[in-house]
């Protein structure tokens, strides 16, 4: 069975439909990628998964639908969002621990996963999260969405304002958390050489829809895709 | 002389030096790249020329005058406009209402009209900012830059969330616009392929300095460029 799956799904925002039936599905511990244009409905689509959107149709993690946000977050969704959505006024130390709210436990070795991965993160803990750079603050969304060890990681751009060295290494971590850890990725990426390298799978969409999926070989495969996507 | 002058220019936050002695110019009808890693400083220079930041020392100026006296609003009348790195529309307005707070500023030969349509917006004009893509809200930014009619224009990297294909006209609009509106333009983007093919110049701050400074292909070609930044020759 998936982890995750949708079934038709349909979105819109006030009167402009964003999603026209959208269906996919994510395997447990699997890497897959969503590509397309923008306005596409990518970042819809993360936002049907987390609830962060008004959307029909039919939501499962593991079986059991998911309604709210505060639910899918409790079932082990962890959304790093377009914009980022870090807390401004709070510290970066204490973004990343609401990162761990529905977590019981220790969270110290995290906090160190996150600092190793991030080290310019440990040397602002204290400051306001508004006051990092643009870059940095990517950074912090997502460490505070690895502080909740998802089940499912929905990144929204995880590369977008992030310089050359950091984005390889970013994708890097990514892939070792799924082989080694099991966690689910779903990822909008607009450098789709790298989200294919990355994930297994892929989905392109086109004005709200699935045009195309596939194993992301058969993707690379693709001439259309390669065309738009790929740049060769 | 050079249109922009960015003179020895020092900010800091609290302990925190975000720019040390950063100097460099942009000449008239120039695509200027600055790049470097995260937290070195660009959007700061973006923020210090916008006067949205007072330096500690140092001086900018636009055509030789000082802007460093001045506000934020008097700089968008000198002819200085900027996109911002995380999109900085009023959410609450219509996209023709946030790119009429561009032409208010400081109104030029361009009308409202003739900017969405150059944008490629003009059939969004009456809808919300708040419900548009990622990538459109950037071009409605772009549109508000322009309905002021800049001479220098400042992009914050305008290739965030763009696939292949969109930087790619990206790149050819960036040209067409710097020759239809007769702008100079300087270029914060981690995207190289787009600075590489469109800038003239490249300037490169690491921590708050200038690490280098050349062609494309010399900055591409810098080791310490490819040590800081790009991590493997690009």
């Amino acid at each position: 069975m998936s982890l995750l799956e949708l079934r038709n799904v349909e979105a819109r925002y006030g009167p402009v439909r964003a999603l026209h039936g959208v269906s996919l599905n994510v395997g447990e511990g699997e890497f897959v990628a969503v590509l397309g244009a923008n306005g596409a409905g990518k970042t819809t689509t993360l936002r049907a998964v987390s609830g962060t959107v008004r959307r029909n149709g039919d939501v499962r993690l593991g079986g059991k639908k998911l309604r709210t946000p505060e639910g899918a977050a409790r079932a082990g969704v962890a959304h790093v969002p377009e914009g980022r959505g870090t807390f401004a006024e709070l510290s970066v130390w204490e973004n990343l621990r609401l990162g761990s709210y529905t977590r019981r436990g220790s969270t110290k070795e995290d906090v160190q996963r996150v600092f190793a991965l991030f080290p310019v993160l440990d040397r602002r803990r204290d400051q306001q999260a508004g006051t990092l750079s643009g870059g940095e603050q990517q950074m912090l969304a997502l460490g505070r969405a690895l502080m909740a060890r998802p089940r499912l990681l929905l990144l929204d751009e995880p590369s977008l304002g992030l310089a050359p060295l950091i984005v390889k290494e970013i994708f890097d971590v990514l892939a070792k958390l799924n082989r080694d850890e099991g966690t689910a990725v779903l990822v909008v990426e607009q450098n789709a050489n790298l989200a294919l390298a990355a994930a297994a799978r892929a989905y392109v969409l086109e004005v709200g829809r699935v045009v195309v999926d596939g194993p992301s070989d058969e993707l690379r495969a693709n001439e259309s895709v390669r065309r738009s996507y790929l740049g060769y | 002389m050079a249109l922009l002058e960015v003179d020895n220019v020092s900010k800091r936050f609290g302990g925190i030096v975000a720019l040390d002695a950063v100097s460099f110019t942009v000449a008239q009808g120039e695509i200027v790249g600055l790049i470097g890693p995260n937290g070195a400083g660009k959007t700061t220079v973006f923020n210090v020329i916008t006067r949205l930041y007072t330096p500690e020392a140092g001086d900018v100026r636009l055509e030789g005058e000082s802007l460093i006296g001045i506000g934020p609003g008097r700089v968008v009348r000198r002819g200085i406009a900027r996109t911002f790195q995380n999109v900085e529309l009023f959410q609450g307005l219509t996209v023709a209402e946030n790119v009429l707070v561009g032409a208010h500023a400081r109104r030029g030969e361009h009308g409202l009209d003739d900017v969405l349509y150059y944008v490629g917006i003009s059939s969004l004009r009456n809808r919300l900012a708040s419900g548009l893509p990622y990538g459109t809200q950037k071009r409605v930014e772009l549109a508000r830059a322009l309905a002021s009619s800049p001479r220098l224009l400042l992009l914050d990297e305008p290739a965030g969330g763009l696939n292949h294909d969109e930087v790619q006209d990206l790149a050819a609009f960036i040209r067409r616009l710097q020759a239809d509106f007769d702008l100079t333009v300087l270029l914060v983007e981690h995207h190289m392929g787009l600075v590489m093919s469109i800038a003239d110049r490249v300037h490169v701050l690491d921590f708050g300095r200038t690490i280098a400074e050349g062609t494309p292909a010399e900055v591409r070609a810098n080791p310490a460029v490819i040590e800081a930044y790009l991590g493997t020759a690009a």
